[in-house]
């Protein structure tokens, strides 16, 4: 059973639509005991750093979220829910993340001719090996739709990464908990092999 | 690399797609769902869906579409039509589009953007702006009410404070070009890009692989939209991009 948290946080429908169709067994869960029974976790997630984590901390879910992370249970944070596992983020900066990964959420730089957010279909660069991405080519396009990125500290754990101006790190895996800046649940074919090879963990 | 974005729009009444000119003499061209997963498969890299049913009665209509579209089709799409509140963007948002387009809503009541930025967030608020070259050639003009009323107001400074009320993307139609296969207005879309510090989302004349290539090189726009180049088939997406990305552009070819 994979449970998809809801905490308020937007994109739940999105996901869940994508796990029934690659027929999975999914639940949207709001309790601890759901999450801790669950085989795999969906964080997803839209919207400021700072309502996130607000919404998320008002929902009682923090302590079960950090001890199936430690357990090593596997876990996918999308978009927001990626960004609340690192250390805090400039948008928002006077509210801490989870502080599970170390690093920061950065505002993406605007050069002269870029917009931002960071709307549209732009192509991956994969490290080899990384999980997510069993089958997936190196150059495969995912959409994403953000104005801050996640400027991981130990590059080890990056999967993979974009270029908006400057390299954005977009994916990480450190051993069962994987993160997407982008969605995959909006990128076709390849999202779908994406959200496949976290449910084929 | 960002890619340009190529963008069917569908026309709905009833949860139908249609097809016909300038909205007289619609016929039906089938099911949103089956057509929406045929762009998908084709390469569109987003859709729109814009609802042009008469009656104002058919809110579940509409909802019941969307949510079928979001099950089964897994690309970014964006509903418009008839939306002027914001319990209307979370109906519509919660039912599964990605992003909600408002045109004579926005003109008639601009707080709705900002409520629905500061709500949703501004990716999920498009600004559809249709509008028309002045008869003295001097700009152009924001028409509503489907191209049929002048708001008398200037296109540049209605696009600078729809972003500046939170609107994340501009949906721009150009009156003149629409239906003409002559082109995008290039001009227009230009002039609107060069003051818009969101995504322009190109609308209105396409006809040729050349006019493409036109509006996302010289006029910059982020993104080409057409309805029924694709509908009838005159284009095909897939060759369209193949072209453009020889042509010199980023495209998503799969």
């Amino acid at each position: 059973m994979v449970a998809v948290i809801d905490y308020n946080a937007g994109n739940l429908k999105s996901v869940c639509n994508l796990l029934k169709k690659l027929q999975t067994d999914a639940v949207v869960v709001k309790d601890a005991d759901s999450i801790r029974r669950a085989d795999k976790v969906i964080l997803p997630g839209v919207g400021a750093f700072g309502d996130a984590m607000t919404n998320l901390t008002q929902s009682g879910l923090i302590p079960v979220i950090g001890e199936v992370i430690a357990a090593n249970k596997p876990f996918l944070g999308i978009c927001v829910g990626l960004q609340l596992l690192f250390e805090g983020s400039e948008e928002d900066p006077d509210i801490a993340g989870l502080g599970i990964l170390s690093g920061q959420i950065r505002k993406i730089p605007d050069g002269s001719q870029l917009k931002i957010p960071h709307m549209g279909w732009n192509n991956l660069k994969i490290k080899t090996g990384a999980s997510l991405f069993q089958g997936i080519d190196n150059g495969a396009y995912v959409y994403f739709v953000h104005s801050y990125y996640p400027d991981v500290t130990d590059k080890d754990i990056v999967a993979a990464t974009t270029e908006y101006g400057i390299t954005l790190d977009v994916s990480i895996e450190r051993g069962n908990l994987f993160g997407c800046q982008f969605h995959p649940e909006k990128s076709g074919d390849i999202g779908a092999n994406i959200v496949q090879n976290f449910l084929d963990l | 690399m960002l890619t340009k974005r190529i963008i069917p729009c569908l026309d709905i009444n009833n949860g139908r797609v249609v097809k016909g000119v300038n909205f007289v003499d619609l016929k039906d061209a089938g099911d949103p769902v089956q057509i929406a997963a045929a762009y998908d498969k084709a390469g569109a890299d987003e859709l729109v869906f814009l609802d042009i049913t008469a009656s104002s009665d058919n809110r579940d209509t509409v909802t019941d579409m969307v949510e079928k579209v979001a099950e089964n089709v897994f690309i970014p799409f964006t509903v418009g039509g008839g939306i002027r509140t914001v319990e209307d963007f979370r109906r519509l948002l919660r039912a599964g589009a990605d992003k909600i387009s408002i045109n004579s809503s926005a003109v008639n009541n601009p707080e709705l953007i900002g409520e629905a930025a500061r709500v949703f967030g501004s990716q999920c608020v498009v600004v559809a702006i249709d509008a028309k070259k002045r008869a003295d050639d001097s700009g152009w003009n924001v028409f509503i009410n489907g191209g049929r009323i002048d708001t008398g107001i200037d296109v540049i400074s209605w696009v600078k404070k729809t972003v500046a009320l939170g609107a994340g993307e501009i949906l721009l139609t150009s009156m003149d070009a629409d239906g003409t296969k002559a082109g995008y207005d290039v001009p227009l879309t230009r002039a609107v890009v060069k003051n818009c510090t969101v995504p322009v989302i190109a609308s209105g004349g396409a006809g040729t692989i050349k006019h493409f290539y036109d509006v996302l090189t010289n006029a910059k726009a982020d993104a080409a939209l057409a309805a029924s180049l694709f509908h009838y088939k005159e284009l095909e997406i897939v060759d369209l991009k193949e072209q453009l990305t020889q042509m010199g552009l980023y495209m998503r070819i799969s």
